[in-house]
C-alpha cells in the first residue's frame, strides 16, 4: 500500500508541474486544468493510501476524512458551477480565503493534537517527535507561518470578495498611521511566532496568533481600493500557496511542500506582471491607499465642466458612417452582461463595411483577463481582440472609440495629470480617436473613485443608461435601417 | 539533515515554479489564476492525513475535518470554475473551425 502511495505522489506531483506549463497555451490550457486536477486527484488517493498503510484509518477518521471530502465538494461544486461569469473574480477570492483557512486549521488542530497527546508522550516536544518525526522547534515555526499566512489569507481573501461583490466600500480605508500599526502588528506576529517556535508548549501564544492573523488580513487588504483588487488577489493567492507549503512543513509532506512553493512562485510572477501591466510596483499597490486622498487634487478641482450626451439615436447616425470602430470593455460592460450585445453590435458594424476592433486593457474588468473571458463567452473571435499598444499609434485614424463601462484605463489624466494617482499607468489613448463614445450608467466617477477628463472632452459623447439596452438599442436602430 | 532536504526541495519547486510561468497571454491570466488557486487547495491532503492521527483530541479531529471541507471547496470550485473559463475558449475555437 505504502508503495501505491509513492507512485501516486509521483504522479500527482508530475500532473500538476504538466498540468501549470499547459495552462500557458490557449489551445492546451483546457486539457492542462484536467492533468492538474488528475494530480490533485492522484494526491488525495496517495493521501488515504499512505493513511490506510499506516494503519491509521479507522472508522472515526474514515467518517470524518470522507465526510469533509463530500461537504466540501457538495459546496464547492454548485458555487463553481451555478456562479455568474461576470461573479468569477469573487469566487475566486472566496475559493482562495477557504484554502487559507484550510491551511490554519492544518496548524491549529496539529497543536491541539499534540497537546492532547503531550502528557503521555512527556512534554509537546516528544509529542510533535512522535506525530511528525521531525524537530519540534522546526514543526512549530512552520505551524506558525501556516497559521499567520493561512489567517491572513481567509481574512483578506474575504474583504478582497466583500470588495469585488460590492458588499463592502471599495474604496480605500484610510487612516493616519495605518502602515505604522500594520507594520507594529507584523513585528508583533514574528515575535510570537519565534517565541513559539522556541517554547512549543506556549500553546496560549496560538490564541494570540490567530486573531491576529486575521486582524492583519483585513488591515492590510482594507486600505486597497477596489481596482486594485486584481492585484491583490493574485498576491492572496501566492500567499495560500505559501500557506500550503507552510503546512506541507509542519506535517512533514514534500508533495505539499513542492506543490504549495509551485502556486506560490507563479503567484507572484502574475503579480508581477499586472503590477507591470499598471505600471506601478507592488509596494505601491499595497501601500499607497491609491485612488483617495490625492483624488482630490487631480481631475475634479475647480471648474465643473460640462459632458456632452448624446441619445442612442443619434449615436447611430455617427456609427453608420464610420469606417472604423474600436470598443473599450471594461467592468460596467460584465455588471450589464453587454458582452452578447456587442458581439452583435460588431457584427452588424462589420456588415455595414466598417472595421471593428476589441480592444483590451491587461487591467479592465476585476481580473487580468475578465474581458477576454467575456468576449470568449460571446464568441468574439480571437483575431477582433486587440491590445493598446496595437491601437494607440493609429488613434488618430479610429472614427469611433466605444468605451462601454471602461473608466479608468481610458483615462487621460494618466498621461498628463501629474498628481492623478493613475498618473504613469499606460491607457488606451482613445481621447485621440476621432469620436468617442462612452456607455456608462450615470456621470459618476469610476470604480477607483477618480474623475476622468476624457467626459469633458469636446471629441467626447456619454451615451448613459444601462450598457446592454443601449447597444440593442443601437442594433436596433441598424435593424430598422434595412 | 530531512530539514535540509526538504529546504532543497521547497527551493527548488520554488524556482520551477518562476520558470512555468512566464509569456503568458493576457487572455489566460484569469484561467491561469483560478488555475492556480485551486491548486493551491493541495492542502487539503495536509488536512486528510491529519484527521486519523486525531486519536486523542476530539476538539483537533473538528479542526481538522473542518479543515478538509474548506479545501475541498477550495479544490473542486477552484477546478470547475477554471474549466468553465476554459470551456469559453474551447467553443469559439470550435465554430471558428
Amino acid at each position: 500500500m505504502i508503495y501505491v502511495a509513492a507512485v501516486l505522489f509521483f504522479a500527482s506531483a508530475i500532473g500538476f508541474i504538466l498540468g501549470l506549463r499547459m495552462l500557458r497555451r490557449p489551445e492546451t490550457a483546457r486539457r492542462g486544468n484536467m492533468v492538474s486536477a488528475f494530480g490533485m486527484l492522484c494526491a488525495v488517493l496517495g493521501t488515504l493510501a499512505e493513511t490506510i498503510a499506516h494503519g491509521h484509518f479507522n472508522t472515526l477518521a474514515a467518517v470524518c476524512v470522507l465526510g469533509g471530502l463530500a461537504i466540501g465538494a457538495a459546496i464547492g461544486f454548485p458555487a463553481a458551477r451555478f456562479v455568474k461569469m461576470t461573479a468569477m473574480p469573487e469566487m475566486v477570492a472566496l475559493f482562495n480565503g477557504f484554502g487559507g483557512i484550510a491551511s490554519l486549521l492544518i496548524g491549529w488542530s496539529q497543536t491541539q493534537m499534540a497537546v492532547a497527546g503531550a502528557e503521555q508522550a512527556g512534554g509537546m516536544g516528544p509529542m510533535l517527535i512522535k506525530l511528525t518525526g521531525g524537530q519540534p522547534n522546526v514543526v512549530t515555526l512552520a505551524t506558525f507561518f501556516a497559521i499567520l499566512i493561512g489567517g491572513v489569507t481567509f481574512t483578506g481573501s474575504l474583504v478582497a470578495f466583500g470588495k469585488l461583490s460590492e458588499r463592502i466600500t471599495t474604496k480605500p480605508v484610510l487612516y493616519p498611521g495605518q502602515n505604522i500599526v500594520n507594520g507594529l502588528a507584523v513585528l508583533v506576529a514574528v515575535i510570537l511566532g519565534i517565541w513559539f517556535a522556541v517554547a512549543p508548549d506556549q500553546i496560549w501564544l496560538l490564541y494570540i496568533l490567530i486573531p491576529l492573523s486575521f486582524v492583519l488580513g483585513v488591515a492590510v487588504v482594507i486600505p486597497i481600493g477596489g481596482g486594485d483588487m486584481p492585484v491583490v488577489i493574485s498576491l492572496l493567492n501566492s500567499y495560500s500557496g505559501l500557506a500550503a507549503c507552510a503546512a506541507g512543513f509542519a506535517v512533514n509532506s514534500p508533495l505539499l511542500i513542492i506543490i504549495g512553493a509551485l502556486v506560490g512562485a507563479s503567484g507572484l510572477i502574475l503579480t508581477r506582471i499586472m503590477c507591470l501591466a499598471m505600471n506601478r510596483s507592488l509596494s505601491n499597490v499595497l501601500f499607497s491607499g491609491f485612488g483617495s486622498a490625492s483624488t482630490s487634487g487631480g481631475g475634479g478641482s475647480g471648474e465643473k465642466k460640462e459632458a456632452r450626451i448624446l441619445s442612442p439615436q443619434d449615436a447611430y447616425h455617427v456609427l453608420e458612417a464610420a469606417q472604423s470602430v474600436i470598443f473599450v470593455p471594461g467592468y460596467g460592460m460584465a455588471v450589464a452582461q453587454a458582452q452578447h450585445a456587442v458581439k452583435q453590435l460588431a457584427d452588424v458594424l462589420k456588415a455595414n463595411g466598417c472595421e471593428v476592433k476589441h480592444v483590451i486593457h491587461p487591467v479592465a474588468g476585476r481580473m487580468p483577463g475578465h474581458m477576454n473571458v467575456l468576449l470568449a463567452e460571446a464568441n468574439v473571435e480571437y483575431e477582433d481582440l486587440a491590445v493598446p499598444e496595437d491601437v494607440n499609434p493609429m488613434m488618430e485614424t479610429i472614427d469611433v472609440a466605444i468605451v462601454i463601462g471602461a473608466n479608468d484605463v481610458v483615462n487621460p489624466a494618466a498621461l498628463t495629470d501629474k498628481d492623478s494617482p493613475i498618473y504613469g499607468m499606460p491607457i488606451i489613448e482613445v481621447h485621440r480617436a476621432k469620436t468617442v463614445f462612452t456607455l456608462k450608467r450615470s456621470l459618476r466617477s469610476g470604480y477607483a473613485g477618480i474623475d476622468n477628463p476624457l467626459f469633458y472632452m469636446e471629441n467626447n459623447a456619454m451615451v448613459l443608461g444601462d450598457a446592454k439596452k443601449t447597444v440593442e438599442a443601437l442594433i436596433a436602430e441598424f435593424k430598422s435601417e434595412d | 539533515m530531512q530539514y535540509l532536504t526538504l529546504a532543497f526541495v521547497f527551493t527548488l519547486a520554488m524556482f520551477l515554479g518562476l520558470e512555468l510561468i512566464r509569456k503568458i497571454p493576457s487572455q489566460l491570466h484569469t484561467p491561469l489564476m483560478s488555475g492556480s488557486n485551486a491548486i493551491s487547495g493541495i492542502c487539503l491532503i495536509g488536512a486528510m492525513a491529519l484527521a486519523p492521527l486525531t486519536e486523542d483530541s476530539p476538539f483537533a479531529l473538528g479542526l481538522a475535518t473542518a479543515a478538509v471541507a474548506f479545501a475541498a471547496i477550495n479544490v473542486v470550485g477552484g477546478y470547475l470554475v477554471t474549466h468553465r473559463m476554459l470551456s469559453m475558449f474551447q467553443g469559439k475555437k470550435g465554430e471558428s473551425k
